[in-house]
């Protein structure tokens, strides 16, 4: 553990009594004395604050909002150019063969993007940008902000009790708020699938703002083990798991994250690392799917689980990439990657859990409905 | 009370062994959502995995601590699978099983033992 990176919020950890475990080269907590399944329900039914400072914040800026926004748009197939201020959008990486670089969060603050990116590839991600934006746009990593979500039906509250215009925001906006005198970035977002923020405050600030935060009604600390469990009910990917530079967007069912005018036929057709092969699954329709699995029973079935279309024999047509027990659920609930033949709802295809096929539905995500505040 | 490596107790009742894990394995597995146990009457090997069992963190399996024959499951365990970290070494044994080769019991700790092996 010595060799990690340690998050501004360590300390704090470790005071509450945290598990701490390697994560992406940081030091994180897995989970607190509280455990891993009551740490997700108390999350759903009040709030949860989670440490996500290990993740990468990216400043890109330039002479003037459309040289950003056309700049970041060689990068990722989404529309940038029509974001306003203040709003936030879900975007990917993408690579020449149309895979999936990264998934990543950006707001627009003024002319600048906010960027947030996953731990494990904020190296690349940041060198990518570097290397390929125009030369006009700056890149800044920022290195001197810790990175705190408070994801549940209590976020709201918990936030306006110290600075009301958190009420005012829906999903993701983001605004500019002071929590208990401490300047902040917020966005109202998350990766749960309940409402809740983002908030970005300088590291020296972090551990201050987080205790006034788990001092509010029903705040209690979340670690990683929860955050997993609460992101796979959500039907969200985790990248590395259920999306990597092999996968294209529309086979993981990103196609919403697309907008119209980066498609065939709109404005800014194309134009972004791997077009060609994005743009051909759009209109052909990919071979596998992204579902959501359903095991009967109450056995787990884990990323790694293959997938069959018959109880004896058959074909191979899948594979299950996130995989757990969903605490809200009750039971089992997994996620993967099935041949679009077999990707209708309510199709019944079978897991080979240690050498025995167990059955499996094919059904809708996400598997807890999200309560974002539009 | 007896303890193997393996972090499982084994108490004897009645001329078998009730077998189970210890608190401490149940606190190191986290939340257990998932008990799959073997069928009474099978007959088992020392090392043989009979139980399979899953937390909120990953799958493990329980193995046999000596050969012998299973004649009795926890039944409860496989619908309130949480048992298992509310009452891990009482209420939420898993299996009694006969004893071929009681030296095969020779190796394992007492409760002290155990306590220093964990230590």
């Amino acid at each position: 553990m010595s060799d990690l990176l340690k998050t501004p919020l360590f300390a704090l950890h470790e005071e509450l009594g945290a598990k701490m475990v390697p994560f992406a080269g940081y030091a994180m907590p897995v989970q607190y004395p509280m455990g891993v399944l009551k740490e997700h329900l108390h999350t759903r039914s009040h709030a949860g604050l989670f440490d996500v400072s290990h993740m990468g914040q990216v400043i890109l800026s330039g002479p003037s909002w459309d040289a950003v926004a056309l700049g970041f748009e060689s990068l990722v197939p989404m529309d940038v150019l029509g974001l306003q201020d203040g709003r936030q959008r879900y975007g990917l990486f993408t690579n020449d063969a149309g895979g999936i670089e990264d998934d990543l969060m950006f707001a627009r603050r003024g002319d600048a993007l906010f960027v947030v990116v996953n731990a494990a590839c904020k190296k690349t991600d940041i060198a990518r940008m570097q290397a390929k934006l125009p030369k006009e746009l700056t890149v800044t990593e920022i290195t001197d902000r810790a990175l705190i979500a408070v994801q549940g039906p209590a976020a709201e509250n918990a936030l306006a009790a110290l600075d009301v215009r958190a009420a005012e925001m829906r999903f993701m906006d983001v605004a500019d708020l002071v929590l208990d005198g401490h300047p902040v970035w917020a966005s109202r977002s998350g990766y749960t699938g309940e409402d809740g923020y983002e908030i970005s405050v300088p590291a020296d600030e972090a551990e201050a703002l987080a205790r006034i935060l788990l001092a509010q009604d029903g705040v209690a600390p979340i670690g990683l083990g929860a955050r997993d469990s609460l992101r796979l009910e959500a039907g969200l990917c985790l990248y590395g798991n259920d999306i990597d530079a092999t996968t294209n967007p529309v086979a993981a069912g990103l196609n919403w994250a697309i907008q119209k005018v980066r498609r065939s036929g709109g404005e800014r057709e194309g134009g972004f690392p791997g077009a060609a092969a994005v743009l051909e699954a759009l209109s052909e329709g990919p071979g596998q799917r992204r579902v959501g699995l359903k095991p009967e029973g109450r056995a787990p079935m884990r990323a790694g689980v293959t997938i069959h279309d018959a109880a004896e024999g058959g074909a191979l047509i899948g594979a299950v990439t996130s995989g757990g027990f969903g605490p809200t659920v009750g039971g089992p609930v997994a996620m993967g990657y099935v041949a679009a033949r077999h990707a209708e709802q309510g199709t019944q295809l079978y897991g080979d859990l240690r050498g025995k096929r167990m059955p499996v539905e094919v059904v809708r995500l996400p598997f807890v409905p999200a309560k974002f505040k539009r | 009370m007896k303890f193997t490596e393996e972090h499982e107790w084994l108490r004897e009742e009645d001329g078998t062994m009730v077998v189970g894990i210890t608190t401490h394995a149940a606190e190191q597995l986290g939340d257990v959502v998932f008990v799959e146990l073997p069928e009474e009457g099978t007959t088992v090997s020392k090392d043989d995995e009979v139980v399979v069992i899953e937390s909120v963190k990953a799958a493990s399996d329980i193995l046999a601590p000596v050969d012998g024959e299973i004649v009795e499951v926890n039944s409860a365990l496989t619908d309130n699978p949480g048992m298992v970290n509310d009452d891990p070494q009482g209420e939420a044994w898993f299996f009694k099983m006969t004893v071929s080769d009681t030296s095969q019991m020779d190796e394992f700790m007492d409760e002290a033992g155990y306590q220093k092996f964990i230590a």
